[in-house]
């Protein structure tokens, strides 16, 4: 069975062509991206705005609560919902990217959020002290001491993007959720193996670069009192962040 | 409604299967996840290593790693215990962190005078730390719980029954009131779950209520 599988998987006609392993990984990466930086637009602005004002926290409180709803339930009920009135692929795009919006939202809202309102009151104070706008402050202070935990909750909404575009498969979508859902409606366990490997490989492969991120663009004055305590840490924080 | 009303028995059996699909890895997660935890805060190098690798295995999807699990278990494809591995295994990636946290945010002084007082290693863990660890590993919990009957439906595209079957024929037959069905009691189950699941944080933490003057 594994033998089958490494075949399937090392085969040169599997990755070629239109339905080929190589096109539906670059559809899953490009999903994935698309997803990623609209709920990123959104997400971004509205974490920063509640953590610089302390505001409007019943924000998070809702899109904490969303989780609580099956996605394949949000997915079907959206997709049945718009069917009849989106034209041609965009009746399932359309649903599928917006219930992976709205699953990437809460991980980097309450990152972005929490990262603000970690900042030591301290800080704020030295630099309203020294004269900086509310502008100055978000830009220059609060949002560098933000980004581990910003960043750490945009590498957990990747992961989830990345492993539930494989459900929208079942409504249409392209990406390797193909080899999943296709595989299992006709019951060929290689491919449907073969595509959950790639999937796994794939979100590993995407995580490996935030967990770099993450060391390199924190300043060594969070981390660490000494450069050299930086080099030595090994706690890469995994999805969920804070909390 | 008329839906809901008129297949209240595949609904309850269904729900049942969920219930057990999902209720008893995290159980089980909890069970596992309190010693890896223990042994993480115990010893430095471990302690890097459980949590990354807790962290990698978060990162299996959810499909992925139903599918692969008959090929590791040596299980059917259909078998519910695919299911059941794969979300303690989820549970373990995102409790042995909650863990950690809990047993480090013990005072180090509450720790010390708990020796002092002449409590033994293991005593001194069931007695003062894990205790003291409950809110913490208890906030945890409920995200594993909420998201373990969320993710639990997916096992229906693999063909493990459950609530998920709801939401597919749902979908596949357009009846939107058995999708809303499937919907509304696995969105109530996570509410259920998560109260429990309170409860019991609130029963072990006496010392908290005492703390408000006794009010709940």
């Amino acid at each position: 069975m594994i033998v089958d599988i490494l075949q399937w998987l090392l085969s040169g006609e599997e990755w070629s062509g239109d339905g080929g392993i190589l096109a539906r990984l670059l559809e899953h990466i490009a999903y994935t991206l698309l997803v990623i930086v609209v709920a990123g637009l959104i997400a971004i602005p509205a974490g920063l705005w509640i953590g610089h004002t302390g505001r409007g926290r019943w924000m998070v409180t809702v899109a904490n609560a969303l989780r609580a709803i099956p996605t394949l339930g949000l997915l079907f009920a959206l997709t049945l919902v718009l069917l009849p009135l989106l034209p041609g692929a965009s009746a399932f795009i359309v649903p599928s990217v917006a219930v992976l919006v709205l699953l990437a939202i809460p991980p980097i809202l309450s990152g972005t959020y929490s990262g603000v309102e970690a900042v030591d009151p301290a800080a704020l104070d030295a630099a309203h002290g020294i004269g900086m706008t509310g502008r100055q402050v978000l830009r220059s202070v609060e949002v560098p001491i933000a980004l581990p935990l910003l960043i750490s909750g945009i590498r957990a909404a990747v992961l989830q993007v990345v492993a539930t575009a494989t459900i929208a498969a079942y409504v249409g979508l392209g990406g390797l959720g193909r080899y999943l859902i296709d595989g299992l409606a006709i019951s060929d366990y290689v491919s449907t193996a073969g595509g959950a490997v790639l999937v796994a490989v794939l979100a590993l492969a995407l995580d490996a670069p935030f967990a770099l991120l993450g060391r390199l663009m924190v300043s060594p004055g969070l981390t660490g009192r000494t450069p050299r305590r930086v080099l030595r840490r090994t706690d890469p924080t995994p999805a969920g962040g804070t909390a | 409604m008329k839906w809901i009303l008129d297949h209240l028995d595949d609904i309850t059996s269904l729900g049942l299967q969920h219930i057990w699909l999902s209720g008893v890895p995290v159980l089980l997660g909890l069970v596992i996840a309190i010693p890896v935890g223990w042994l993480a805060t115990r010893t430095r190098w471990l302690r890097g290593i459980l949590i990354t690798g807790s962290g990698l295995l978060y990162t299996i999807p959810s499909l992925a790693l139903f599918v692969l699990m008959p090929l590791v278990l040596g299980t059917s494809i259909l078998d519910p215990l695919n299911v059941v591995v794969a979300m303690t295994i989820y549970t373990i990636a995102l409790l042995v962190r909650s863990v950690v946290d809990g047993l480090t945010s013990v005072p180090d002084e509450v720790a010390r005078s708990a020796t002092a007082m002449g409590y033994t290693s293991v005593r001194r863990f069931f007695g003062v730390d894990l205790p003291l660890a409950v809110p913490v590993i208890a906030a945890g919990l409920r995200v594993a719980a909420v998201s373990s009957v969320s993710m639990v439906s997916i096992a229906s595209l693999i063909g493990v029954d459950q609530l998920g079957d709801l939401l597919i024929d749902g979908f596949n037959r357009k009846i939107a009131g058995e999708l809303l069905a499937g919907i509304l009691a696995s969105v109530l189950l996570a509410i259920v779950f998560d109260l429990l699941i309170r409860v019991a944080e609130h029963t072990l933490t006496p010392w908290r209520r005492a703390h408000q003057g006794g009010s709940a």
